[in-house]
């Protein structure tokens, strides 16, 4: 267990390679009640989240979800979040743990007449059920038509008698499902629904391999490859942020950007030679820094050692041969299409 | 968990087989676990000298990096050419096949600062309960999703 933004977690249980290719290859069952969750109410809702979020929250019907950024005036990444619309004057944000205190002191800082903000995380347990069998699985304990419910969607319904918002997201890479539940179930609903995937395989993974998994997926992480100084041009997400939509914070600051042009941007990194590239490592190209790895690991699916991290823009090409210093030795690698895994 | 008798322990859980002039090292069952998964091994070259205290390889697991520190110092015999194709075996066979490097001693007196077997359980023991200490003290974790 490791504590982690006021969280007792589990970083793994059988072992986190053991963990990853359960979720690759059959189901994995994750404990992620430490992620925050805002609730946004109010006739002045849909306005408010369209000029807080830069993805087109327009867009969502009821039981829809995006994923989606929450920018500052200079068009930094406060956090990324999940955007939920339960009904037309009703939004859930899922938001990370480590910035839940701030999304929501930001959020209600921003918020206007007419938008109810309230920080309604810690009456919600959250469970993710990944995997190929996550369907199947999840498919026993419920009435629920899981064949229709398409990515990004949701429904409210039971599973095994427990009242749950059941929504087929995750960060794995994988299908499958995240389960919001009262804060009193979340333990009947874990044991429920181990009981009902272990004869297929399911696996209770812990925090190790969700990193591992999202990585493989080049999900980013907030801390990681994500902060308040990055901006979504920079980290691959100009798809998440909507600049049709007439005015949203942090949106003067990208257009300028974009005209501009980026200085630095994220790429997937390969290395050719034995080596892991870990965060804050430095990347060089023929002696000359050009940036620093953000999250690195050796994939456990494909063998691979593989990283993410920031370099200037002019050497982020795929194909390019770079050199990353891992404990003062120069390492080849090389910069790859990503993601490094799709299903 | 098992630490046999026949080895020499430092405190930084790395093990010494001693016969003669040569050291036989690894790291501890206790080490290997707590890392979890080993994918990645650094070790030194044949001849090399390593120092006493000092890193003379390292040991990844896909979630950390880890020093491996020379409980005793000299110059580098041989080094298990199996490791670097095969980590997981750190995992599986830490006192036997999961071996790192042989060394030949440039001072016995290095091993006087070891633990026996019986004195390194004893130092495992009070190391978890600092660490239960710790857990309980710690406010805010690293940034993660």
């Amino acid at each position: 267990m490791v504590e982690f933004a006021g969280w007792e977690m589990p970083v793994q249980y059988r072992g986190v390679i053991e963990e990853h290719l359960a979720v690759r290859g059959r189901a994995g069952l994750f404990d992620v009640s430490h992620m925050g969750e805002v609730e946004v109410r109010g006739p002045q809702a849909l306005d408010f989240c369209q000029r807080i979020t830069a993805n087109d929250v327009s867009r969502l019907k009821s039981g829809q979800a995006q994923y989606s950024l929450l920018l500052n005036k200079n068009g930094g990444i406060v956090d990324d979040v999940v955007v939920y619309r339960l009904e037309a004057d009703h939004f859930f944000i899922c938001v990370n743990a480590s910035n839940t205190e701030k999304d929501f002191q930001w959020i209600k800082g921003n918020s206007e007449d007419g938008a109810e903000v309230e920080n309604s995380s810690s009456r919600y347990v959250q469970l993710a059920l990944q995997g190929p069998l996550a369907e199947k699985i999840l498919q026993r304990l419920t009435q629920l038509h899981l064949k229709e419910m398409r990515p990004f969607h949701f429904s409210f319904g039971e599973v095994s008698s427990i009242r749950c918002m059941v929504s087929r997201t995750g960060y794995t890479g994988e299908d499958g499902f995240e389960l919001y539940c009262d804060s009193d179930q979340g333990e009947s609903l874990w044991d429920r629904l181990m009981d009902g995937g272990s004869d297929l395989g399911l696996q209770p993974v812990g925090l190790g391999a969700r990193d591992t998994l999202r990585l493989e997926r080049a999900l980013p992480l907030y801390g990681h490859e994500l902060d308040d100084t990055t901006t979504p041009l920079e980290a691959g997400l100009e798809w998440v942020t909507k600049f049709s939509k007439a005015s949203f914070l942090g949106r003067e600051a990208l257009l300028r950007q974009k005209q501009e042009g980026i200085n630095r941007r994220l790429v997937g990194l390969e290395l050719i030679e034995p080596g892991i590239a870990r965060s804050h490592y430095p990347i060089f190209k023929q002696g000359q820094p050009i940036g620093a790895v953000t999250s690195g690991t050796k994939s456990p699916t494909l063998g691979r050692s593989v990283a993410l991290g920031y370099v200037l823009r002019e050497q982020s090409e795929v194909g390019n041969n770079v050199e990353v210093e891992i404990r003062g030795r120069k390492v080849e690698g090389r910069i790859v299409s990503l993601p490094f895994y799709c299903r | 968990m098992e630490f046999p008798d026949g080895l020499k322990y430092s405190k930084e859980h790395e093990w010494v087989l001693v016969e003669g002039k040569t050291a036989t090292i690894g790291i501890t069952e206790y080490a290997q676990e707590e890392l979890g998964d080993i994918v990645y091994v650094e070790l030194p070259e044949v001849g090399e000298k390593v120092v006493k205290d000092d890193p003379f390889g390292a040991v990844e697991s896909v979630k950390a990096v880890s020093d491996v520190f020379a409980p005793v110092g000299g110059a580098v015999l041989e080094v298990n050419d199996t490791l670097p194709d095969s980590p997981e075996t750190i995992n599986d066979d830490p006192y036997g096949d999961g071996w790192m490097i042989k060394v030949e001693m440039s001072d016995m007196d290095d091993l006087k600062d070891l633990m026996s077997a019986d004195e390194y359980t004893e130092y495992i023991e009070q190391q978890k309960g600092e660490e239960d200490e710790e857990e309980d003290e710690e406010e805010e974790g690293e940034e993660e999703k």
